[in-house]
């Protein structure tokens, strides 16, 4: 786990090298332990090393082939390493080190481009090969690992993260209004874009080729779900068996590292199946790691003692206190380098800082389960929305719609008519491939009407939800409903939002790195075979896994249903240290940056800052113009400290 | 009378739901929901200002999308409450 950077192109030999250290030290937090950088003829390598695998100075980076011909600088975890080292050495290749990056290097002289297939593990690497004159980037399948790349006077340059990107001079922070109305509809941005313009993303299971100043990507691995009218043979015990047999080898091959590996716990179904499993595969015991709320609304920490009684882990937990978003979202924003419509990075950030603290590196996460096995209520909703959508006049059918948000007080007071309003978004258009997904968008785009006169006259009628549904696969169409909204959860929320502004961004702010048993791509794919009535039975969500896991859990735990994970939002910044929001949210600030109503943000600040019950809209949007404000301050701020260094 | 509910009722719409944005004319037929002006906690909101502002007495039967989807369906239910109270 590192970060990177490096370009591809014609630069003056004697700046390239301070360059590279410049975008290395920008993403500093990232690899703590030690720095590397390597020019070449054409191309340079910079690498930030934390040290997880071979702590020795074998495994510093970038790392050379034996024959000087192949150059690697890469962040992340190759889990099956041992696997392909082996498979390599029966194909008459000799080691220098102990070190994975040796394995990829060596992958890649054996099999070229197509190495990256051989990989299990969430990576983004660059490897420059002199032979051919060609920058080769990958990125693992489901987007662990962030890649970012831009180029400027005819250079390629990349990196982990957009600051280091932001170290080139000439290279600037502008907002992408498209990203931003993607932001406002669909929690991210829709890969490659970014929120910076000029600035893109790698998109997750894509790998890239710079050559004679141009570059090709293509996607090496798709998600992909069974068409319909095929029937699955196996029993539900067996598919059961199979996935704890998978489920387990994800764990064990994660558990892989020099350093102690620690365990997230939140107190919910998957994280508590992760710390089960590692708990009984870390010899030396598990240390967990959780987060409580002293709100009683988002607090789980009954559940977390439950496990951590069950599983006798050494616990530790922080405590996310009524201000504590308010005081750290300065710095979440600087890490996620975007806007959000909610708060629930920052406690991410304060749990990982715990985990640094506690003297740990490595932890591993659930996340994954709920988009693989249908854990999120937009499935179940989604379900009920078809059955109500078969009678649309019933009182009863939207009664459901209560009993599957039970922790939205506003939604159990609603009577069947508005439940049925609400939720009948597109009800009459079952066919819609966004069916699944279109109370969401609306409730979120809500927040759009904030949007100043002129960045709306940028977009000029854009429509993110049509760029979404251009970029399904051609076999959608066949694909039972549930699989529809898993893949489009997995394939653009996954990565945009749950694996970046809640995953990686927040761990590597503090040197941490997240590992996802649930998003190995052997379960990724076995999960998508797997019948949907199995995964989503009636209304139980991840009904299989409950199945496969049951021996692991008190079944308070196994039997429990889901609650997803949130924060407060607008209500973090009603107190002293959420005063900075009236600054950012000024009419003069607002009118600065153009892309909000000022008076809008102002009436909107004022409600939020009664204590007054907000709803979902005012919420994101709250969140949204807050984070886009700090998003303009911290970045337009960072490029010009950067001009000032130059100019010294 | 109707008049003058309906305009206080605008008045507290384009305030708390459009923010003060009245720049897109708000029509007496137009509905809240289809134009995503108000969601869950919206309708707790309005409900909470008709009994505060008018002294009408909401029974959960009251608060269906008939009676206050609109500005004009809010001020005949307010009407018909107003009346019930009086007689």
């Amino acid at each position: 786990m590192c970060g990177i950077a490096g370009y591809a192109g014609a630069l003056p030999r004697d700046e390239v090298a301070a360059l590279l250290r410049r975008m290395c030290g920008a993403i500093a937090h990232r690899g703590p332990d030690a720095q590397g950088v390597h020019v070449s003829d054409g191309a340079g390598l910079g690498h930030r090393r934390l040290s997880v695998i071979d702590l020795t100075a074998d495994g510093a980076q970038p790392m050379h082939s034996a024959c000087g011909t192949f150059s690697i600088a890469y962040n992340g975890e190759i889990f099956n390493y041992i696997e392909l080292r082996k498979m390599l050495e029966a194909r008459g290749r000799r080691f220098r080190t102990a070190s994975d990056t040796e394995v990829v290097l060596q992958l890649y002289e054996e099999y070229g481009p197509d190495f990256v297939t051989h990989l299990n593990g969430d990576f983004a690497l660059a490897i420059w090969d002199e032979r051919h004159k060609r920058m080769v980037l990958a990125r693992d399948r489901m987007g662990v690992r962030p890649l970012f790349y831009t180029w400027h006077r005819g250079v390629f340059y990349f990196a982990s993260e957009v600051k280091a990107l932001l170290q080139v001079p000439g290279v600037e922070a502008e907002i992408d209004p498209f990203a931003l109305d993607q932001i406002f509809t669909l929690w991210a941005p829709i890969a490659p874009r970014t929120p910076f313009k000029g600035i893109f993303e790698l998109p997750p299971a894509h790998m890239m080729i710079v050559e004679n100043g141009e570059a090709r990507s293509r996607p090496y691995w798709a998600l992909a779900f069974p068409e319909g009218g095929e029937r699955d043979p196996r029993s539900e015990g067996g598919i059961a068996e199979e996935l704890r047999t998978l489920l387990e080898d994800a764990t064990r091959i994660r558990l892989r590292a020099d350093v102690e590996v620690g365990s997230f716990l939140s107190g919910g179904l998957d994280s508590s199946i992760v710390s089960g499993l590692a708990a009984r595969m870390a010899p030396n015991g598990l240390r967990t790691f959780s987060v409580t709320f002293d709100d009683a609304e988002f607090d789980e920490s009954d559940y977390q003692q439950t496990m951590v009684r069950a599983l006798g882990t050494q616990h530790h937990s922080i405590a996310c206190g009524p201000e504590d978003i308010a005081g750290i979202f300065p710095a979440v924003v600087w890490h996620m380098e975007r806007p959000v419509t909610r708060t629930a990075p920052a406690p991410l950030y304060q749990l990982s800082g715990l985990v640094r603290e506690q003297g740990l590196k490595v932890v591993l996460s659930g996340e994954g389960a709920d988009e693989i096995f249908a854990g999120y209520d937009l499935f179940r909703e989604a379900r009920i929305r078809r059955f109500c959508g078969r009678q649309p006049g019933s009182q009863i059918r939207p009664h459901l719609f209560r009993k599957i948000y039970p922790y939205l007080s506003s939604l159990q007071q609603q009577t069947p008519e508005y439940l049925a309003a609400f939720f009948g978004t597109g009800v009459d258009a079952a066919d819609d491939p966004l069916f699944s997904h279109r109370p969401r968008i609306r409730a979120t785009a809500g927040a759009k009407m904030f949007f100043s006169r002129d960045l709306r006259d940028q977009l000029a009628g854009y429509d993110a939800t049509e760029e979404i549904a251009s970029e399904l696969p051609e076999a959608f169409v066949r694909w039972h409903p549930l699989h529809q909204a898993q893949y489009i959860e997995t394939r653009f929320l996954l990565p945009g939002y749950i694996l970046s502004s809640q995953g990686d961004r927040m761990a590597m702010a503090h040197g941490v790195e997240t590992r996802f048993p649930f998003l190995d791509h052997r379960l990724v794919e076995f999960a998508a075979q797997i019948p949907p009535n199995l995964k989503l039975k009636g209304l139980r969500e991840k009904h299989i896994l409950r199945a496969a896991t049951a021996d692991l859990l008190p079944q308070a735990i196994s039997e429990r249903p889901k609650q997803p994970y949130r924060a407060p939002d607008s209500a973090s910044f009603r107190g002293p240290v959420g005063d900075y929001v009236d600054e950012i949210m000024s009419a003069e600030a607002v009118t600065a940056n153009g892309l909000f109503n000022p008076l809008a943000a102002a009436k909107l600040l004022e409600k939020c800052r009664r204590d007054v019950a907000t709803g979902f809209r005012d919420n994101a949007a709250f969140v949204g113009i807050v984070s886009t404000q700090l998003w303009a301050r911290e970045f337009s701020n960072m490029v010009s400290n950067r001009s000032r260094e130059a100019s010294v | 009378m109707p008049d003058a509910i309906k305009s206080q009722i605008r008045t507290f719409i384009v305030e708390n739901f459009l923010f003060g944005d009245d720049s897109t004319p708000l029509g007496d037929e137009q509905s809240l929901i289809e134009s995503d002006m108000v969601d869950s906690t919206g309708i707790l909101e309005l409900v909470s200002f008709l009994e505060e502002r008018f002294g009408v007495a909401m029974a959960d039967a009251d608060i269906v999308p008939a009676n206050l989807d609109s500005i004009a369906r809010i001020a005949a239910f307010v009407a018909r409450k107003s009346e019930v109270v009086a007689g």
